[in-house]
């Protein structure tokens, strides 16, 4: 077995000193990393902290500015991300790009089956080829099923397989675990041990601490595109960690206010889509921060969208402050004083091409009108006072939401429907793929917001964000309700074990 | 170092130039080009020629830019507004009065139009598709009411209403009402909730559904609208040329759509301004009108349509990526001695 000391062997693949500039943004400023055989390192920072750009740089989609990229103590000019592949470092990405209509064998084969005679592809070859991959990485998926129809979990399995096909050394695994349930979060990480075991090296990026803590050996923390420090995980605690992230001390992640509920300010009775979600009743009390659990695909994301009216409901009903809601209307829902942060802040959230300003305008087309035309005063002055309170950073409000970073972003969708004054939020992942100290600054506001007599429903597939914050937790199990825990029973087990289905009802 | 990273800024500044802006300016050269060097371009009766032609496409323009700009396209357009005229010459034989017929056509382009936004809205169609077909559908129906007959006996004060000029200026009395629509088109577009949510539907469908805006409803609207334009202008069209016939303004829509496209409308929705499509109107028209001039075939005018249009959909590209790739190297141009 090789392991990394300092004298051992050389690192299969290193960045010395580099940087990289993008116009006036210095993205690396004389970064380096070691990635020994056999380890699992990972990559911590904020968004905007640079790792992309390291990513990018190893993958060969960028070349540096200054520095150099060393493979097996040699320096190296990846000439493009095919001269990368060639070198054995393959990039998993969080959310991967398979052929949906061809099997799982023929995805991870695309291009350089195995052939017979005349040139014919040899099916058999091919599958076991496949057969043989998945048995190396220790999972049980049928080379002939095709892609269509696997969950993002099994699409990375495929991805790290078609890797593996191509002899690589080295895996960079960015955000792999973002879209991940818990039981497929371990089945990764069994995944990832073994490719420890069998030597190769892997990067490994995730915005989850307690994921670093469990699976990576050593950690390099990048901040403003410096390199910050290297170190074992061994003995770090999570503090330690966000601090050099961050490079203060975060006040505190989840900074619940306890608070007295008042009135019912969203009621759901009976709410069933047929094949969707079935029998669903719920209220979220004035003040309340509620939080909706439960595995990917377990109909969470589905109510929440039939509540504010994207999907028409088959039976039930919803009211607001007493108010029933028409189904299938967002535009009554909001005039109701229902907001919904969604799930997918890029294709749901935001107009990607809009300007922040405009964005935000979005959600005040009745309100800031002036005998029938926009009071593009007021549109500015709306849009400005948020995104201010909420300190989104950016240079110019007219600037389009895609020059922001993901945290950002996130921050641009909250402050265009506060900027409503909703009764009721429903919020969808909050915090999915924002950095840790974005992440704190959510939670504050939707604490906040609940202790100014907002009712929030919190849904989220970050457990710690749900016990953090939630006063309730509801859990969804296949379309149902399978649980309401308070606060003070709320564990992982006891969510967790509703969310599989495993608890007494 | 800097030298050549200092030109690469100029040059990205330089393309981020607005394309409606950037088609003005070339109007306006080739209006000048023209009256200096093309023979009988500048006299009044070609100017109120090229104005009279061009008001048919500027017409259809107005609710084409909506409809692009929210991510959809209409097709059948030039169908409707022969379809127009022919019902009104028909319903002309038939012994009806003028007064009564205008208003029923103008119904019947809302109706085609309003059938268009359903099958679109309703059905989920792409509106491409949906449009070709009753492009052809429109087409026959029209020929099937007048056959082969050409109406041309309407009643004098209309037609010379049609072919009329102001005054003793060269521009047509039809010009009032023109401007009149374009300034309503304007603010409709750039002023109110409504056309700031066209923006949005084309920029991001999904997103503007989650921000409660009535995606479905605005685009039935829209197709409604762009019918009764389209029958308007070839109510337009039967008495200007004082003729009704089933094949009226046949490929006005490859015009209409070549103009809106070349005046800096993205035919992926969500970009543009009325002010670029209708430069890019009267460019087209202009053009068409030099070529008549110098005794270019009707045929290879079409051909010059459409190689616009195939220009206009790839220039604001070319132009981005060229600024992208400026940028790219001018990366690598700074990499030894950073």
């Amino acid at each position: 077995m090789t392991h990394p000391s300092d004298t051992g062997p050389a690192p299969v693949l290193a960045l010395r000193d580099v940087s990289k500039s993008f116009g006036a943004v210095r993205a690396l400023r004389g970064v380096s990393l070691e990635l020994f055989p056999g380890e699992v390192h990972a990559l911590a920072g904020e968004n905007g902290a640079g790792k992309s750009t390291l990513i990018k740089t190893l993958a060969g989609v960028h070349r540096p500015d200054a520095g150099q990229v060393l493979l097996d103590g040699e320096p190296v000019v990846f000439h493009g991300p095919g001269d990368a592949r060639d070198a054995g470092i393959a990039v998993i990405y969080q959310e991967p790009t398979l052929f949906p209509d061809l099997s799982i064998a023929e995805n991870i084969f695309m291009g350089r089956q195995p052939r017979r005679a005349l040139g014919r592809i040899d099916h058999r070859a091919t599958h076991a080829a496949t057969a043989a991959l998945m048995r190396r990485l220790g999972v049980d998926l049928d080379p002939d099923r095709p892609a269509r129809g696997l969950s993002i979990a099994d699409q990375q399995i495929v991805e790290i397989a078609k890797a593996l096909s191509f002899e690589a050394r080295v895996l960079i695994m960015d955000e792999p675990t973002a879209a991940l349930t818990g039981s497929e979060v371990a089945r990764l990480f069994g995944v990832v041990r073994t490719l420890r075991e069998q030597g190769a090296a892997v990067l490994f990026i995730s915005h989850r601490l307690e994921e670093i803590f469990e699976i990576c050996g050593r950690v390099t923390t990048l901040r403003d595109g410096a390199w910050i420090a290297c170190e074992p995980v061994a003995g770090m605690t999570e503090d330690d960690l966000v601090r050099r992230m961050v490079g203060r001390d975060l006040d505190e992640l989840y900074p619940k206010q306890d608070v007295t509920p008042g009135e019912i300010a969203l009621s759901v009775r009976r709410l069933t889509r047929e094949g969707v979600f079935t029998d669903v009743s719920f209220e979220v009390r004035r003040g309340e921060i509620v939080g909706l659990a439960g595995l990917v695909g377990a109909g969470r994301t589905e109510v929440a969208r039939a509540v504010f009216g994207i999907d028409r409901w088959d039976a039930g009903e919803v009211s607001v402050d007493g108010r029933a809601l028409v189904n299938g209307a967002p535009s009554t829902a909001m005039a109701a004083g229902l907001a919904l942060v969604p799930e997918d802040r890029r294709a749901q959230g935001l107009v990607m091409d809009m300007s922040i300003e405009r964005n935000i305008g979005l959600t005040g087309l009745r309100t800031t009108v002036k005998g029938g035309l926009m009071d593009r005063g007021a549109e500015r002055s709306r849009s400005l006072d948020w995104a201010v309170k909420l300190q989104v950073k950016y240079a110019r409000i007219a600037d389009t939401v895609n020059t922001l970073s993901g945290g950002n972003q996130q921050k641009v969708v909250l402050a265009k429907w506060l900027a409503t004054s909703p009764k009721v939020l429903i919020v969808d992942e909050p915090t999915r793929g924002i950095d840790v100290g974005t992440k704190a600054e959510v939670h504050r506001l939707l604490s906040e917001l609940a202790a100014d007599g907002v009712a929030v429903l919190m849904i989220s597939s970050d457990l710690p964000e749900i016990l953090g914050m939630a006063d309730r937790v509801l859990v969804m199990h296949e379309g149902r309700l399978a649980a309401e825990i308070p606060r003070s029973d709320a564990t992982e087990e006891t969510v967790m074990a509703a969310a599989t289905g495993r608890a007494a009802a | 170092m800097s030298e050549p990273g200092f030109l690469a800024h100029r040059a990205i500044r330089w393309s981020a130039l607005r394309w409606d802006g950037a088609v003005g300016a070339v109007l306006i050269v080739l209006l000048l080009l023209s009256f200096s060097f093309v023979d009988g371009f500048g006299n009044s009766l070609n100017l109120s020629f090229l104005i009279g032609n061009t008001l048919p496409i500027a017409l259809i323009a107005l609710p084409m830019t909506l409809l692009v700009v929210s991510g959809e396209i209409d097709l059948s357009v030039a169908s409707t507004a022969g379809l127009s005229g022919a019902v009104m010459g028909a319903l002309w034989n038939q012994g009806m009065t003028i007064e009564t017929i205008i208003p029923l056509c103008l119904l019947l382009g809302a109706v085609c139009g309003l059938i268009n936004g359903l099958l679109v809205t309703r059905l989920g169609l792409p509106s491409l598709a949906v449009t070709i077909g009753t492009m052809a559908a429109y087409r026959g129906i029209a020929q099937i009411v007048l056959g082969s007959d050409a109406v041309t006996d309407f009643p004098t004060q209309y037609l010379d209403f049609a072919a009329g000029r102001l005054g003793d200026t060269f521009l047509p009395q039809a010009v009032l009402p023109f401007v009149v629509l374009l300034a309503i088109a304007v603010v409709v577009l750039h002023a109110t909730p409504f056309g700031r949510s066209l923006f949005a539907i084309g920029a991001g469908e999904e997103a503007a559904r989650f921000a409660g805006i009535r995606v479905k409803r605005q685009k039935l609207i829209l197709f409604t609208v762009t019918g009764l334009m389209a029958s308007l202008t070839g109510i337009f069209w039967a008495l200007h040329y004082a003729s009704a016939r089933y094949d009226n303004a046949t490929g006005l829509e490859l015009s209409v759509i070549a103009a809106v496209l070349l005046g800096g409308i993205d035919f992926d929705g969500g970009k543009g301004t009325l002010g670029g499509a209708i430069a890019g109107v009267f460019l087209l028209g202009a053009a068409q009108n030099v070529m008549s001039l110098k005794d270019v075939s009707a045929q290879s005018q079409i051909v010059v349509t459409g190689v616009l249009l195939v220009v206009s959909v790839l220039g604001p590209r070319v132009a981005r990526q060229i600024s992208v790739a400026r940028a790219g190297r001018r990366a690598a141009a700074s990499t030894p001695t950073a």
